[in-house]
């Protein structure tokens, strides 16, 4: 029988476009873990079909790259949201969650965003070195959050942040 | 086939509108309609507002990471470029594929071209089509149509996942895959994924052939609008097989006039530049194609499920038949010009990618093990299919050392800019030619522009988010209204 993870983390971005990479990366680094009980899933976009990523879940998290966020990173709960954009190329997190609840007829996981600060992303850059230091600051607290995959924690998290010293 | 509206005569003593970007088309555009004091349309053009850099980023590589590298040109149809490009490098390598590798090719393609027309017309093209292009801008999308048509947006929904799982069991991953290297596959379909496949397949062409009905049901309750809207004449050039019929993967290249007259026909497209022109315009980024027989006034064209469907003589599967016969019908032939018969003709080919993807799934080739070939080394290389918005083209030059020197992209959206330009301008004339503007009229333009299901971050190479800025503009330049939409699609005044 397939079982599905009951933690799924996706990160979206090109990774050919700068500091669009941040999420691929991430999730690159965190497929070398092994982490139990956790799918990782990539994509270059959100789209509608991977509302049916999020079934069966307990806990959902998003991985992005942001122009407008805070450095080094944001970590906040989503809300399923009517949003107008549907431009296909830039599917907000929280319209995949209502398009979840329009074809599942239920409240979606529980699920989250962590938007990490990006600054440029023209094709063929690498990662900026401010992106790659967010990076890092994302990573531990990816880690933290893998290592307690309660929805509970993360909420902790969420309000609290992380400590480095005691990743 | 005029250039009227093109270019105004007097532009600096008219008012500007800017329409930024398009939205529910993939990147980003703009339009400009110059008017005058009494919103007469003096001048409608469709802008690209982003760089090409592609073809820069792509030289220096060895040439057997291009297939990989180029799915990141666009996040919407990676399989496209995946594929044109190992078409290319087919060449390079002087292989002719083994049938387990062209089938598993086709059927990856026919995944994908089944996941994208699903996408547009479920989740891009509906809310325009079912609830009127001035309807409330709040439900003009899909949560609009998840709401009052649920059935609707799961139908596309599910069609997309399933044209995506093909993708991933043929490229080897959900993105970034393997699948088509140079003279070959690297994988063939296991019999648990055919099975898998196979299980769900009958589902996904009944829900092809609602989607071709419920498309075939909104354009005859109005024919007269939807034939009319956008209207104007072309040529259409696409692939076709040998035998005349549709083929989106592979054939040569078919031209047809504005009246239905040949231009050239089962043309072998590795000389694709004695037939095809690009044209640099000052105004724009992205370069306009032409015939080049026919010149630069009169050889543009369109490409794409209209074009297709109207330029072969039969599509190889029998419903998908039917419904091309019922649409040549429909209207004494009139809709074949019609801008908004893309999305009749999209679905149509929907339908022919789910009974094709049937038929291959029956096929024992796909568990071939003979999946790479190779021959005489070429320096040069193209590759043609036809992408789910036109014909896409790949050309490579290669050196000794095997890194790519020269590559040249035309893809789809390029070949459709100077229609689209006219579908622009038809539709300012047509809704907006001395009116006061709102949002549902500047909707009317972006319409046109969806039909195209356009891609406008392959044709540019380029990403962006820009919010929507209207502003009208007085002679002398100055802001005297302005109306602005942000990155959620929502209009702030």
């Amino acid at each position: 029988m397939h079982l599905i993870p009951p933690i799924l983390i996706f990160g979206y971005g090109n990774p050919s476009r700068g500091d669009d990479a941040i999420a691929p990366q991430l999730l690159s680094r965190l497929e070398a873990l092994q982490i139990p009980g956790v799918e990782l899933v990539t994509d270059f976009q959100l789209q509608v079909e991977h509302a049916i990523d999020l079934e069966g879940r307990e806990l959902v998290l998003f991985i992005d790259a942001s122009v407008s966020g805070a450095a080094p990173y944001t970590f906040s709960r989503l809300l399923a949201q009517q949003d107008n954009s549907y431009t296909s190329h830039e599917m907000s997190p929280a319209a995949v969650l209502h398009v979840y609840r329009q074809i599942n007829s239920e409240p979606p996981p529980p699920s989250y965003l962590l938007a990490v600060h990006g600054e440029f992303f023209d094709l063929g850059e690498p990662l900026s070195e401010a992106a790659a230091t967010n990076l890092e600051a994302a990573f531990i607290l990816l880690q933290k959050l893998c290592a307690d995959q309660r929805k509970e924690a993360w909420e902790r998290l969420m309000v609290d942040g992380v400590d480095p010293e005691k990743v | 086939m005029t250039f009227a509206l093109e270019t105004a005569e007097h532009p600096e003593k008219l008012k500007r509108v800017v329409i930024e970007p398009v939205s529910r088309v993939e990147g980003h555009g703009k339009v400009t309609l110059l008017l005058d004091e009494n919103n007469r349309v003096h001048q409608a053009r469709f802008h690209i507002v982003e760089f090409r850099g592609f073809e820069k980023f792509i030289q220096g590589r060895p040439y057997w990471e291009v297939p990989v590298m180029v799915q990141r040109l666009c996040g919407i149809c990676p399989v496209s470029h995946h594929l044109a490009a190992s078409k290319a490098l087919d060449m390079i390598v002087g292989a002719t594929l083994t049938p387990t590798a062209e089938k598993l090719r086709r059927l990856m393609h026919y995944g994908q071209i089944l996941q994208s027309h699903a996408l547009h017309f479920f989740h891009l093209a509906s809310p325009d089509l079912l609830f009127g292009f001035g309807s409330d801008v709040a439900t003009r999308n899909i949560v609009g149509v998840a709401a009052a048509f649920p059935e609707i947006a799961k139908k596309g929904v599910l069609l997309r996942k399933y044209g995506q799982e093909i993708i991933r069991m043929t490229a080897g991953k959900r993105v970034h895959g393997t699948g088509a290297i140079p003279g070959g596959v690297n994988k063939n379909l296991s019999l648990a994924e055919r099975d898998t496949l196979l299980a769900d397949i009958e589902q996904m062409i009944a829900w092809s052939r609602d989607a071709v009905e419920l498309i075939k049901k909104v354009y005859s309750d109005r024919p007269d609008f939807h034939n009319g809207f956008g209207y104007y004449r072309s040529s259409f050039m696409s692939l076709v097989r040998g035998d005349g019929a549709l083929d989106l993967y592979h054939g040569g290249l078919r031209a047809r006039d504005e009246h239905g007259q040949t231009i050239f026909d089962h043309v072998d497209y590795s000389h694709y530049w004695d037939y095809i022109h690009e044209e640099v315009r000052p105004w724009s980024y992205m370069k306009f194609p032409f015939i080049r027989s026919r010149g630069r006034e009169e050889g543009w064209y369109r490409v794409g499920p209209l074009a297709r469907v109207n330029n072969c003589d039969f599509i190889p599967t029998p419903l998908a038949e039917a419904e091309r016969i019922a649409f040549k019908e429909f209207g004494g032939g009139s809709a074949t010009q019609a801008t908004l018969a893309y999305h009749w003709t999209r679905m149509i080919e929907m339908l022919h990618a789910a009974e094709s993807i049937r038929e291959l799934l029956h096929d024992g080739d796909l568990q071939g093990d003979d999946l790479v070939s190779k021959g005489e080394r070429q320096l040069r290389g193209v590759g043609v299919i036809e992408a789910p918005r036109g014909t896409l083209i790949h050309h490579y030059r290669i050196d000794e050392n095997e890194q790519i020197v020269r590559a040249n992209l035309i893809v789809s959206t390029t070949h459709n800019n100077h229609a689209m330009n006219e579908a622009v301008r038809q539709v300012a004339l047509q809704y907006l030619d001395g009116k006061v503007l709102t949002e549902g009229l500047l909707n009317h333009i972006e319409v046109a522009i969806r039909a195209f299901d356009p891609c406008l971050s392959c044709a540019t190479h380029a990403l962006g988010k820009m919010p929507l800025e209207v502003e009208l503009l007085d002679a002398e330049g100055a802001v005297i209204d302005q109306i602005a939409k942000n990155t959620s699609g929502q209009f702030c005044i």
